[in-house]
């Protein structure tokens, strides 16, 4: 394999300011990720050695790994699942998280059971993780409702459109474990994870939720899945150093993983979340990964990017690499992967009926799901707005 | 059962789509998400998986069509039985329109707020008596004050007028209400629908004149039905809507309606010489010119003054001159008179020769005159300069304005000539006319407008006599020049030309 590419330029000589087009060229390398880059299995599936991250893998045998690839085709197959309907005209829109899998995935089964999640919009894969049924996600995307599970009781909260606002409830959040003295040695510490992607670092948002996090040693782990594009814009017009780097000026460690290495991305977030309940947080996870597809239904990527980046990307398949893994170094059959694939058929098969047969929402629901207790005034308007619903013919 | 896959709407809001290619043919099996087309839409080209398995029976859009978001583009026979499973049967179900799809009554199902295409307003029909019951109470209720708690029949009675035409609102306050009387049964016919069941309602809505829905609005003095974005279309195009006859359902105007009207020709005159329209690219000299004026005229508050000058004597000196051997081989034309008035009058008004530098926050003061000659030629207007024209003489000056306007006409004026100016005469009197408001040059501070020479009655010792008169019009810019200054600038030039021996004593 060829040597990566590092943004910083080579130590020979003492200018220690990168040249604007290195800069921009270390960014570029996104085949690489940089010399940084945890990685534990290769895209050829091969199982390599990290002394800082081997330990927090150790405990993956045979059945974990099989565990992890099911979880990541059945997530890829209903986020498939999703585009299709949305294209059929069932869904709003969809947010496809392809390519993601393996960040998704690999962070979520980091989390233990009382860990909290603040999830943008695209991490339906850390939402498999936490149990909440594919289902329940496309109720937003059919624009019936805003999220139909308990945030406290899958310890996931609601997905969140605006970009990089979550970072300010995690932190809160993470602030609040720590007031509540849930940081700590014993095996119930708490630690929060909030996700957002490269485009939200440009936010405001994300920049408060730094700052506080740092100042108030916030259990929080800051898991940015770098999918090297916001909508259309490239990772160098949001940053000019590597986006784990920045960490290093609010003053906690960062790190950059490969986002499509499912066992690295696991490791990475495991050290990250013990420390942060440990007492040593926040911490930013940089997981470097790629969109295959478009940023949402609605966008077009053939309009800003290259074909050939997308087809370097393709050799770096986060489900390919553990697929070739499992049989090369486990000897897996092929039943397996037939029985999973038959699995996620079903999935899709499941997740489409259930988008299809969804109700329209009752239309005093908007009266009945915004206030806890109702008032006078409410129970007005709620009558006559079904009054006027019932003048209607065929209603 | 034969299920119709209508055109989902793929972006956020697109209205319609292109079907550019076909993967399948009639008689083809298909299966769940096979894709069966590639769309192209105002955001993006799309593939379309198909939503059922079964048999193609019939492609509804050819390739190359673009067809509305909700309209069939595919007819497919399933396997399943007739009924779908009982609740769910979105289609079928009024209320359960999928996103994107037309439900029953024709209304497609959005995510994101647009409204179903003009022309096809249609709306679920009311139950029986209760509309024009609910159309009485809209127009009563319109007219107090829309306050929230009102009776329930009240509330969704003023739910009419503003979901129909907002700017009824506005427009109550002034409407007697007589009208809004009348405008009631327009009201609900737009919620009635054309193609709706409840179309004898119309008939029990009487007030409705005759004329009916192919008539202008205004002739029965309704407030003109159309939704916002039309009214706003009509706005800018100076539709008056109460002259456009409404195709929509109810009598609403729609964008269409505003768009004809605006393409009809007048129907006053007979049919005019129904000639085409020429576009041309805005390039070149003319687009130079354009943005020159507009940007001169949008910087420099100009003034301009005009003084009707006898030149009589000038024209008599002409006439002398021009027998004379000096003069034997130049064009003297008036306008080098005028030149040479011009500068010796900028001597005595410097302020008329300068430059307003805005960036450097000072007024540049020449010394020298660079005079601009504004010359229509073949390519458009430019102004062509001569060089350090108050150090030359009139014979030079008539000289260098002959090879100028020679030069400019053949197209072949150095673009070094035609920068640097200080200030500019432009001559309309050579097209016949009096006189003009000239625009500066930008940069420059004034510009001296010279009319046609004509033969006008004038007052000489208290006698009317025939004079040669010219006009002049002198614009500047004020923030340089002021009246003082200008207004002595336009004396003295009229003055040299009225008594041109007056350059003697300059």
């Amino acid at each position: 394999m060829s040597v990566p590419q590092s943004w910083t330029p080579v130590t020979s000589a003492d200018t220690a300011v990168p040249t604007h087009d290195q800069v921009v060229a270390g960014l570029k390398a996104t085949d690489e990720g940089g010399a940084d880059l945890v990685q534990l299995l290769t895209p050829e599936g091969e199982r390599v050695t990290d002394p800082r991250f081997d330990r927090y893998a150790a405990d993956i045998d045979l059945d974990t790994l099989k565990n992890l690839y099911r979880d990541m085709v059945l997530v890829r197959r209903f986020d498939r699942e999703g585009n299709a309907l949305q294209r059929q005209g069932q869904l709003g829109i969809w947010v496809p998280l392809l390519g993601q899998e393996a960040a998704q995935v690999g962070s979520g089964r980091a989390l233990a059971p009382q860990d909290m999640a603040f999830p943008s919009y695209r991490e339906h894969g850390v939402a498999w993780t936490r149990g909440v049924d594919p289902t329940d996600l496309l109720g937003i995307f059919r624009g019936t409702d805003h999220g139909t599970w308990d945030p406290i009781e899958k310890r996931f909260h609601l997905y969140t459109i605006v970009i990089g606002n979550q970072c300010l409830n995690a932190t809160g959040y993470a602030m609040g474990q720590k007031f509540e003295g849930k940081v700590g040695d014993g095996s119930d510490a708490e630690a929060t994870i909030c996700y957002f992607g490269d485009g939200a670092t440009s936010q405001g948002d994300v920049h408060e939720g730094f700052v506080w996090a740092a100042v108030y040693d916030a259990p929080v782990v800051f898991y940015c899945q770098n999918n090297q594009w916001a909508i259309s814009e490239p990772t160098e017009r949001q940053t000019r150093v590597p986006l784990y780097k920045r960490a290093q000026g609010y003053g906690f460690p960062g790190i950059r993983v490969d986002g499509n290495d499912v066992l690295a991305c696991l490791a990475v977030t495991r050290w990250a979340l013990e420390e942060c309940r440990t007492g040593n947080g926040p911490v930013l996870v940089e997981a470097f990964t790629y969109r295959m597809d478009a940023h949402t239904t609605s966008d077009d990527p053939t309009r800003y990017r290259l074909a050939d980046e997308l087809e370097l990307w393709k050799l770096k398949d986060p489900i390919e690499r553990v697929r070739v893994n499992l049989v090369r170094e486990h000897g897996v059959e092929q039943g397996f992967f037939d029985g999973i694939q038959a699995e996620a058929d079903e999935l899709a098969a499941r997740f489409r009926q259930f988008c299809v047969d969804m109700p329209p929402p009752a239309p005093d629901r908007m009266f009945s799901k915004v206030y806890a207790e109702p008032s006078p005034t409410l129970e007005a308007q709620r009558e006559a707005f079904l009054a006027y619903h019932a003048s209607f013919e065929g209603a | 059962m034969l299920r119709e896959f209508a055109m989902p709407d793929v972006g956020e809001g697109l209205t319609e789509a292109e079907v550019v290619t076909w993967n399948v043919n009639p008689g083809d099996t298909v299966t769940v998400n096979q894709i069966i087309c590639e769309i192209e839409t105002a955001k993006a080209a799309v593939e379309l998986p198909c939503p059922y398995a079964g048999t193609v029976v019939d492609l509804l859009v050819k390739t190359g069509e673009t067809v509305a978001v909700g309209s069939p583009i595919i007819a497919i026979e399933t396997a399943e039985a007739a009924p779908a499973p009982a609740p769910a049967a979105p289609v079928d179900d009024e209320k359960g329109a999928k996103i994107g799809e037309a439900g029953k009554d024709g209304r497609i199902a959005t995510l994101v707020g647009y409204g179903p295409r003009p022309g096809s307003v249609t709306r679920r029909p009311r139950r029986g008596a209760a509309a024009p019951a609910a159309g009485d109470q809209a127009s009563g209720t319109a007219d107090r004050a829309p306050s929230g708690s009102a009776s329930p029949g009240g509330d969704h009675g003023q739910m009419a007028p503003a979901a129909v035409a907002p700017d009824g609102d506005r427009r109550s306050g002034t409407v007697d209400r007589a009208s809004h009387d009348s405008a009631s049964p327009s009201v609900d016919h737009d919620r009635v629908g054309a193609a709706a069941p409840g179309g004898d309602q119309r008939s029990g809505t009487a007030s409705r004149p005759p004329s009916g829905p192919a008539s202008p609005n205004g002739d029965h003095g309704l407030v003109p039905l159309a939704k916002p974005p039309v009214r706003k279309l009509a706005r800018d195009l100076g539709v008056d809507l109460r002259t456009v006859v409404p195709s929509g359902a109810g009598g609403v105007i729609t964008r269409e309606d505003v768009h004809a009207h605006v393409a009809a020709p007048e129907p006053v005159a007979a049919p005019v010489a129904s000639g085409g329209v020429r576009r041309e690219p805005i390039r070149g000299v003319r687009k130079a010119t354009a943005a020159a004026v507009v940007s001169s005229a949008f910087t420099a508050p100009h003034v301009t003054e005009f003084l009707a000058v006898d030149i009589t004597a000038t024209m008599d000196l002409r006439e002398r001159l021009r027998a004379t051997r000096e003069y034997s081989d130049v064009k003297l034309t008036p306008l080098a008179f005028v030149a040479k008035a011009v500068c010796l009058a900028a001597r005595r008004t410097p302020e008329v020769n300068a430059h307003w530098d805005e960036a450097a926050g000072e007024i540049v003061y020449y010394d020298r005159v660079q005079l601009g000659i504004a010359a229509a030629t073949p390519r458009g207007l430019i102004v062509p300069k001569v060089r350090d024209a108050d150090t030359l003489t009139l014979r030079e000056l008539a000289g260098a304005l002959g090879g100028l306007t020679a030069t400019a006409r053949s197209g072949k004026t150095p673009p070094a000539d035609l920068m640097g100016g200080t200030f500019t005469i432009t001559n309309v009197g050579v097209f016949g006319v009096d006189t003009g408001t000239p625009i500066i040059n930008p940069g420059e501070a004034a510009i001296l407008a010279v009319g046609a020479i004509k033969p006008t009655p004038w007052v000489v010792d208290g006698e009317l006599a025939v004079r040669t008169v010219c006009q002049l019009a002198l614009s500047f810019d004020h923030r340089l020049v002021d009246g003082e200054q200008g207004s002595r600038f336009l004396a003295d030039v009229g003055a040299l030309l009225t008594d041109p021996g007056l350059a003697l004593t300059w």
